[in-house]
């Protein structure tokens, strides 16, 4: 391409277009990579002043976030056998022994559980009703979008109280039932309406082309629509699993023995022998790989459908 | 019975369908004998697309009934009514490719086509609607015209009660349209199918269809063979569905002998006979290479007809022109 255009910009527009960009992320990206490497950093790099940027990496913070350790006298350490594995030789040297793993994988787990099973729950009833009242004639249709949208219009932890003490009555406090409909009902608004405006997109002839063609409206739903919505549901998705994975205070509020997540586990790092940044900043690092991993899985669909509706072929 | 085509006439009874306060369809009575090929005619409006529609299932009607095979359909879903429709929004399946969208209607639970069956029925369909080559592509990479075609194919690859077009040769160019149009005719006199079509297009009329149907704001004004609709129109509405270049209405005293009811004239092109009669003066000649269309002004009334390809007359030559076989109408657009 030679001359002037005036759709292409000019390699100048460009520059500074990239050069934006590129300022914004690295911005953005900064705190993030700053926990990155603290989590490699041993206690006393991670606390000094002024910060380090060059440092000795050591895996002592991701040690002891999945262990818990005992001090034991110099002489005590001295009688053991030779540390058998690498872990080992690390907490020895600051005089501890391992005593056994810690709560961090449990948490993780339950996280995982918890996070993908109400984004489960919330896209597929979501994706139902979102069907039903992009197609069907819903009595009272506006209002009860109205009212799903309304329960979004406070912020959740505002019914904090009556939450609890329905759960305890239901026997839903620390399970992993209850946090998935909880975490369910609060997605499920964001769910509806994000995914009824991308099916009232896909028009109603393909359905009709598939009843035609031999199939009940079920199939043609699940045939012809389902693919069709696949940009909205993944983008949806992400922002339930966003939510689900980082929520803090109903984690904190309801759950305490086994459901508990890993948002409330990690601080709680702290208080265990002083303040180990690293262990959580090593805790903070993980945490946040399964929703990078699952965002980038689906990052295609998420860019098409944030454009959704702007530019359709 | 053929093989493999079920009997199907195709009765629709008094058929109604308001959308709010419009009515789309008002009181609709016809017959679709079985084998048929009907075409319906009508502007935008008519209710053209909602007749394939209530037959098809995708809407209901508000009063009458449909009955396919001396059954009522009314109760059945579109699936059970086992027809084929080509929409005119070709509606093909965007997430699949041509070769899945043309097998799609053949997998279904009702069909339940064996694959290596699905692949020479697709292969075939595809070989007649000239989309061979195109087979794996996906069904938004296609021109209009492709589309359009891979939408007709969706409809052949079965063998249904009844096929319903709905301009289904809009989107092609000529050749392909002409070449489409003996196509479908030969298919369908083939397999003696039964054809309800949607068209526009007086050829496509004309050389395609056993029955023809003029609808007007939802009313059926007439139902028979393409000549009787061209020849015998009952009002001066239809008569100005078919026939190219369009009939000329005319005040009927501009010539002697109309009958006294008679309100308007009704010409068709080669109604006019040149050489004697009344003066006209010729405003413009289009040369369309197989015929020249003439242009003239009668008393101030535009008249359109034909004549010889290499007519010398030019723009405002003088020309004699008498009726012969007119039609009349009265004030109300009847035929007198």
């Amino acid at each position: 391409m030679s001359g002037y255009s005036v759709t292409e910009p000019s390699p100048r527009q460009k520059w500074i277009a990239g050069a934006l960009v590129i300022g914004y992320a690295v911005i953005t990206i900064l705190p993030l990579v700053w926990i990155l490497i603290t989590g490699f950093k041993s206690p006393s790099d991670s606390i000094s002043y002024p910060p380090k940027v060059f440092f000795e990496p050591t895996l002592e913070g991701y040690v002891n976030l999945f262990t818990t350790r005992t001090r034991v006298s110099p002489e005590t350490l001295e009688s053991l056998p030779p540390p058998e594995t690498w872990y080992d030789e690390i907490v020895r040297r600051n005089d501890l022994v391992i005593a056994g793993p810690s709560r961090y994988g449990e948490r993780f787990l339950n996280s995982i559980v918890i996070g993908f099973g109400s984004t489960f729950l919330s896209i597929f009833l979501g994706t139902l009703a979102a069907y039903a009242f992009s197609r069907f004639k819903v009595p009272l249709k506006d209002d009860l979008l109205f009212f799903i949208l309304s329960t979004r219009m406070m912020p959740p932890i505002a019914v904090a109280i009556p939450i609890f003490l329905m759960f305890r009555q239901l026997g839903l406090s620390d399970t992993h039932l209850g946090m998935i409909l909880l975490y369910t009902a609060v997605n499920i608004s964001l769910a509806v309406w994000l995914l009824k405006g991308f099916i009232d997109e896909i028009p109603l002839e393909y359905e009709e082309a598939a009843l035609i063609d031999g199939y009940t409206r079920f199939q043609a739903f699940y045939k012809v629509v389902l693919p069709q919505a696949a940009t909205g549901i993944a983008s949806t998705a992400i922002f339930c699993l966003i939510f689900a994975w980082n929520e803090y205070a109903f984690a904190v509020l309801l759950t305490s023995g086994t459901a508990q997540t890993a948002p409330p586990f990690i601080p709680t790092i702290i208080g265990v022998g002083g303040q180990d940044w690293p262990a959580v900043a090593a805790g903070a690092t993980l945490f946040l790989l399964p929703v990078m991993v699952f965002t980038i899985l689906l990052r295609k669909h998420l860019l098409r459908g944030i454009t959704f509706g702007a530019v359709r072929k | 019975m053929r093989k493999g085509v079920a009997m199907a006439e195709v009765e629709l009874r008094n058929l109604t369908r308001r959308y709010g306060a419009t009515v789309a369809l008002n009181d609709v009575s016809m017959v679709i004998p079985d084998g048929a090929f009907v075409v319906l005619l009508g502007p935008t409006g008519a209710g053209k697309t909602t007749t394939l529609r209530l037959i098809a299932g995708l809407d209901r009607p508000d009063g009458g009934d449909i009955r396919v095979a001396g059954r009522s359909v009314l109760g059945d879903t579109p699936a059970q009514r086992d027809v084929a429709m080509v929409f005119q929004q070709y509606s093909l399946y965007p997430h699949l490719t041509v070769r899945d969208n043309l097998a799609f209607p053949l997998k279904s639970p009702i069909l339940r086509t064996p694959p290596d069956e699905i692949r020479r029925k697709v292969d075939e369909v595809a070989q007649v609607l000239q989309i061979a080559h195109k087979l794996d592509n996906k069904a938004t990479a296609l021109s209009g015209g492709e589309m359009q075609r891979v939408s007709i194919g969706r409809a052949l690859v079965r063998r249904p009660n009844i096929y319903l077009m709905d301009e289904p040769l809009s989107s092609l160019d000529a050749k392909l349209r002409s070449d489409l149009r003996v196509e479908l005719k030969r298919i369908q006199a083939g397999l003696g199918a039964t054809l309800l079509y949607v068209t526009h297009d007086q050829i496509e009329a004309m050389t395609m269809a056993t029955h023809v149907g003029v609808l007007d704001a939802g009313r059926l004004v007439q139902f028979g063979t393409p000549r009787e609709i061209y020849e015998d129109p009952v009002s001066v509405y239809v008569a100005q569905r078919l026939g190219l270049p369009r009939i000329n209405v005319l005040p009927a005293d501009l010539f002697a002998g109309a009958p006294s009811r008679a309100a308007t004239i009704g010409l068709r092109p080669e109604h006019i006979v040149q050489g004697e009669g009344a003066t006209s003066t010729v405003t413009r000649i289009e040369r369309l290479g197989d015929q020249t269309r003439l242009h003239l002004s009668l008393r101030g009334h535009p008249v359109v007809t034909v004549a010889d390809a290499h007519t010398p007359l030019k723009p405002g030559d003088e020309l004699p022109i008498r009726p012969e076989n007119p039609l009349f109408f009265d004030s109300a657009g009847a035929r007198v």
